[in-house]
Formats: structure tokens, C-alpha cells, sequence
């Protein structure tokens, strides 16, 4: 296998006496999606925020596109290429739906520090911006307050907002949480368009959405990695049925 | 649609400001003119706050060290001679600027109260100071030396060129504050109050913009300090007490946070129901508490959100 673009090695992270990510090794390769599922509390998204810059580990190191980013902040790994989506739908609320994607844009377009022109009149801001809600099917809705937005629609905006940052990895933290079968089924069609265009770790409870899109999955429990390999391996795997208890994977 | 309100709410304003030397005279109370110019100048202040406390969500409870800043940077060179305005408020706005800076840049490293607390202790800390300082007056102030000089046909001596000089700072920061809260600076600070760690994840790190923006506030209070000592004509540490930052905080909720114009009407309403009720009894606090928390509860987007075409709510 060449490089892998993302690659945990010994990542370690402790609440107290509760260890959430007890010696994590993961890689993930250009262009795959990697799913990483496990019963509650086995630190999925602890994880995640430890990938994303959001938490810092305690040991381990987190190499990606070949550069060690684990001393750096979420904004800075946001600028070498790691995008995420939260569990916890994060939006600006107040903000109208392309201003939030277009602030995305405008993150990754120099600084700032602009007192003068209108930031809703710059078009290399708003261009991108419609066009990604287009992607991702919130034309229709760009100038609604982002808060009113219906929540798949909101959960829409979050990927909306990871793509705008031109990611070469999404961090994808339960994107079909708390969504109806409609809604599910449009966030599923979502993620398979990007699939294949984007490196993706997802971390997800949907089964079938997880075995639908994912090259590899990874089964996490109590913190560690208990097995990675493609969706048909992970089925048939002994020690995840166990963990499971038969429940939810299909057989 | 909130943007041409705004437009149009902040040139009612203004020109109702500049009505108000015309209505004073023709009324024959040339106390008028010295009210609305001390509102102009806390409204100044006032909207200083609000690009930080409306805008970033940055509950600075020091924001009158800048006020008093200012005005220390008009009496000190008038001391010494030295009058012109051009020499002085600039000055008045690098301090404010310069003691911003350091009071963000450990301040702005805490959130929520402890925020407060530290800009509320950096405040207090200078209101001593200036107490302790007798050759600029220490606790009791002193006189102002003289007004400032602009120089030519502008001589703040006369009250009403006074006025309009205070109404076209005004008008300038409200201008320039409409510009700079919708440019991408704008947005990011706004985008600091909306969701901060949203903000991280998108790939900004909020700390360098935080700042510019409370050394931006402090600046321009700084000058509303520089006015406030023309304005009385004296100095005197009291303008840095933790009280007097209340007020202003207390005169950019009552207008309406994160609306620039608000402010201007929140600090008219609190020093017109000052000057109303302290003719009646000298608590009048315990008239104005009552009615801000009515303001709090029933429109929360303060007395901006009251005016025609808005929802009460702001």
C-alpha cells in the first residue's frame, strides 16, 4: 500500500479513570472511505475530535499527508486538509445558509483582516458557495436563517460547510444521526456522490448506510481498534458478532 | 430587508440629531445642546461596546478604562500646554488602543465570566491608579486646562460647533461600523458570538480577530473619553469606575445589540430618563432597573427591535 494519507499510530486519551482511545492505530488510504463503528461509549468521537484537532491526545501521533499534525490546532489541520462534520449539529444558526458555507470559503481564502467591502457582494466568496449547496441539494434553501433549516437539511449544511474547505479528508461524525427514512436515504445518496472523490473516515450507527458506502471498516471498542478489513470480513468476524452481540450488523 | 431598516433608522437619527441645536434654540433651552452632545459621546461609546459585546459576544465589563483613557490623554497635555485636538485624540485613541491590546490579549484567553471578571479587574485596576495620581488630580479630578483646538472656524468653544463636530464622529463611526461588521472581518466576528468552535472547525483561529476588534472598540472609546473631557470640561478618575461601564453596557442592551444604531438609541433613552428621574428623586436607578428588566423580558432585541418594522425581539 503507497502512503497512507492518514496514519495513527498509539493514540491514547483518558477522562479520569475513563480511557476513551486506548492505543488507536489506524491508516487510511487516498480515496477510501473507512467507516469506524462500535456500541456507544467505545470513543468513536473521541476519536474523531482527537483526528481533528478539537481534543489532544495524551500519547500517540497523527500523521497526515505526511507531515505529524498532532501539535496542531483544529484551524491549522483545517488548512492542511481535514475537514469534520460534528454529531452535534454545529452551524452558524443566525446565519443564513450560503453565508455559513460562504464563510467556510472565505476561511480558506486569505485572511480576514477586510473592514470595507461587503463580504456578501464578493462573489469568489458566494460562487463557490452556491455551488457546493448545489451539490449537496441546499440550492433551494441558501437564503433561509440556518437555524430554521429542517434538521436534515441542517445535517446537509454540515457536510456543506466541511466541503467548502476543499478537504482532502472528511471527518464525517455520525452525518444520518436522529434523520427520518427520507431524510437518511437523501444523506445516503449525498455521501455516495462523494465517495471515491474524497478520502472519508465516517463514523456512523446506521448499518446500512455504513455497509453500503465503506471500503474498510474499523470496529472500535472501549477505545481500541478490535478489527479493520473490508464490509464482507467485518460481517463474518467472530469477535465483532461478539461485541455486537448480534445486534444490528446483518448477516 | 434588515439592512435598509438599519439605513434608514440610523439617517432618522442622525438627522433628528442635527435638529436638535435648531429645536434648542428655537425652544430657547440651550440646555438641550449640552444633553444630546453628552448623549452623542456615550453613544460613541456605546457603539464602541457593541462592535465587541453585540457583534463578537464579548462581555467586556471594563469598557470605561478607555473612556477614561481618553480623557487623561486630552487633560494631561492640556496641562502642559499642548492643545490642539490633533495631537490629543489621536493620542486618545492609541492608548485606549495600546491598553486595549494588552488587556485583550491576556483577557481575551478566558471566556464567559471570567472574561468579565478580568476585564472588570484591568478597569478597576487604572480607576485606582488614576485615584492615586494627585498632580492629575487624583481622586477629587481636576479642571480641563482648556478644550481642544481643531483649529480654524472649529472652536469647540462655541456649543454648537462643538455639536456638530461630536455629530460628524458619530455619523464617520456609524458609517464606517456598518462597512466593517459586513466585510469578512465583520462576519468572523460575528461568527465568534454564533458558534466558536464552529469556527475553529471551518479553519480560523478566532484569537488575532478577537483582538482587533477589542482594540478597535478601545480606540474609539478612547476618543468618546477624549470628548466626554471636553464635554464636562474636567477630569476625574470616576470616569473609569466599574459603574460607568455598566452604564454603557446597560445603554447597548436597552438600544439593541449587534445594530449599531441601537446603541445610539439606548444611550439617548438612558441619559433622557437620567436626566428625567433624577429631577424627581436622586434613586432614580431604582426606576431605571424595573424598566430594563421589562426591556430584558418583552424585547430582548431592545429598544431597536420596537421601532417600526421590527419583531420585538430583534
Amino acid at each position: 500500500m503507497a502512503e497512507p494519507l492518514l496514519a495513527v499510530r498509539g493514540l491514547r486519551k483518558r477522562f479520569g479513570g475513563l480511557v476513551a482511545t486506548d492505543g488507536v492505530d489506524l491508516d487510511v488510504a487516498a480515496g477510501e472511505t473507512l467507516a469506524i463503528i462500535g456500541p456507544n461509549g467505545a470513543g468513536k468521537t473521541t476519536l474523531i475530535g482527537q483526528l481533528s484537532g478539537d481534543l489532544r491526545p495524551d500519547a500517540g501521533t497523527i500523521t497526515f499527508a505526511g507531515a505529524d499534525v498532532t501539535p496542531l490546532t483544529a484551524a491549522a489541520r483545517s488548512h492542511r486538509g481535514l475537514a469534520r462534520s460534528f454529531q452535534i449539529t454545529s452551524i452558524f444558526r443566525d446565519f443564513s445558509t450560503l453565508d455559513n458555507v460562504a464563510l467556510a470559503v472565505q476561511a480558506h481564502a486569505g485572511h480576514s483582516f477586510r473592514f470595507w467591502r461587503a463580504a456578501r457582494a464578493e462573489p469568489t466568496l458566494r460562487d463557490p458557495a452556491r455551488a457546493i449547496l448545489a451539490q449537496v441539494g441546499l440550492e433551494d434553501r441558501a437564503d433561509v436563517v440556518a437555524g430554521t433549516l429542517a434538521h436534515g437539511e441542517q445535517r446537509q449544511l454540515e457536510i456543506a460547510m466541511a466541503l467548502a474547505t476543499r478537504p482532502r479528508l472528511l471527518l464525517l461524525d455520525e452525518p444520518v444521526a436522529g434523520m427520518g427514512p427520507d431524510e437518511s436515504q437523501r444523506m445516503e445518496q449525498l455521501l455516495r456522490g462523494l465517495r471515491g472523490h474524497h478520502t472519508i473516515v465516517l463514523v456512523e450507527h446506521d448499518m446500512d448506510v455504513v455497509f453500503a458506502l465503506a471500503d474498510r471498516i474499523s470496529v472500535l471498542v472501549y477505545g481500541r481498534v478490535l478489527a479493520t478489513g473490508t464490509p464482507e470480513a467485518i460481517r463474518l468476524n467472530a469477535e465483532v458478532r461478539r461485541a455486537y452481540l448480534g445486534e444490528e450488523i446483518p448477516a | 430587508m434588515t439592512d435598509r431598516r438599519r439605513a434608514l433608522v440610523t439617517l432618522g437619527a442622525l438627522a433628528a440629531l442635527a435638529a436638535v441645536p435648531l429645536v434648542a434654540g428655537v425652544v430657547n433651552q440651550p440646555f438641550y445642546l449640552d444633553l444630546f452632545r453628552r448623549i452623542m459621546i456615550f453613544a460613541i461609546a456605546a457603539v464602541s461596546l457593541d462592535i465587541i459585546l453585540g457583534y463578537g459576544g464579548m462581555v467586556s465589563l471594563g469598557h470605561a478604562a478607555y473612556l477614561g483613557i481618553g480623557a487623561y490623554a486630552v487633560a494631561i497635555p492640556a496641562l502642559h500646554g499642548i492643545h490642539s485636538a490633533w495631537v490629543q485624540w489621536p493620542l486618545a485613541m492609541a492608548l485606549s488602543g495600546l491598553a486595549a491590546l494588552v488587556i485583550g490579549a491576556i483577557s481575551l484567553r478566558t471566556s464567559g465570566v471570567y472574561f468579565i471578571m478580568i476585564t472588570l479587574a484591568f478597569a478597576q485596576m487604572l480607576y485606582y491608579i488614576g485615584i492615586s495620581i494627585e498632580p492629575w488630580g487624583g481622586d477629587d479630578g481636576m479642571r480641563l486646562a482648556g478644550r481642544s483646538r481643531l483649529g480654524g472656524p472649529l472652536d469647540l468653544g462655541d456649543p454648537h460647533v462643538f455639536y456638530y463636530v461630536v455629530l460628524a464622529l458619530l455619523a464617520v463611526l456609524l458609517l464606517v461600523g456598518e462597512r466593517v461588521v459586513a466585510a469578512r472581518f465583520g462576519t468572523v466576528i460575528r461568527a465568534v458570538k454564533s458558534n466558536e468552535p464552529r469556527l475553529r472547525a471551518i479553519g480560523v483561529a478566532p484569537f488575532r480577530y478577537k483582538l482587533a476588534a477589542f482594540v478597535l472598540a478601545g480606540a474609539v472609546c478612547g476618543l468618546a473619553g477624549a470628548l466626554l473631557a471636553n464635554q464636562t470640561e474636567y477630569l476625574t478618575p470616576s470616569y473609569m469606575h466599574w459603574t460607568r461601564s455598566g452604564d454603557i453596557i446597560v445603554m447597548v442592551i436597552l438600544g439593541g445589540m449587534g445594530t449599531l444604531v441601537g446603541p445610539v438609541l439606548g444611550a439617548a433613552a438612558f441619559l433622557l430618563l437620567e436626566n428625567v428621574l433624577s429631577a424627581w428623586t436622586v434613586h432614580w436607578q431604582v426606576i431605571l432597573g424595573p424598566l430594563l428588566v421589562l426591556v430584558v423580558l418583552f424585547a430582548r432585541g431592545g429598544l431597536w427591535s420596537l421601532l417600526p418594522g421590527g419583531d420585538g425581539r430583534g
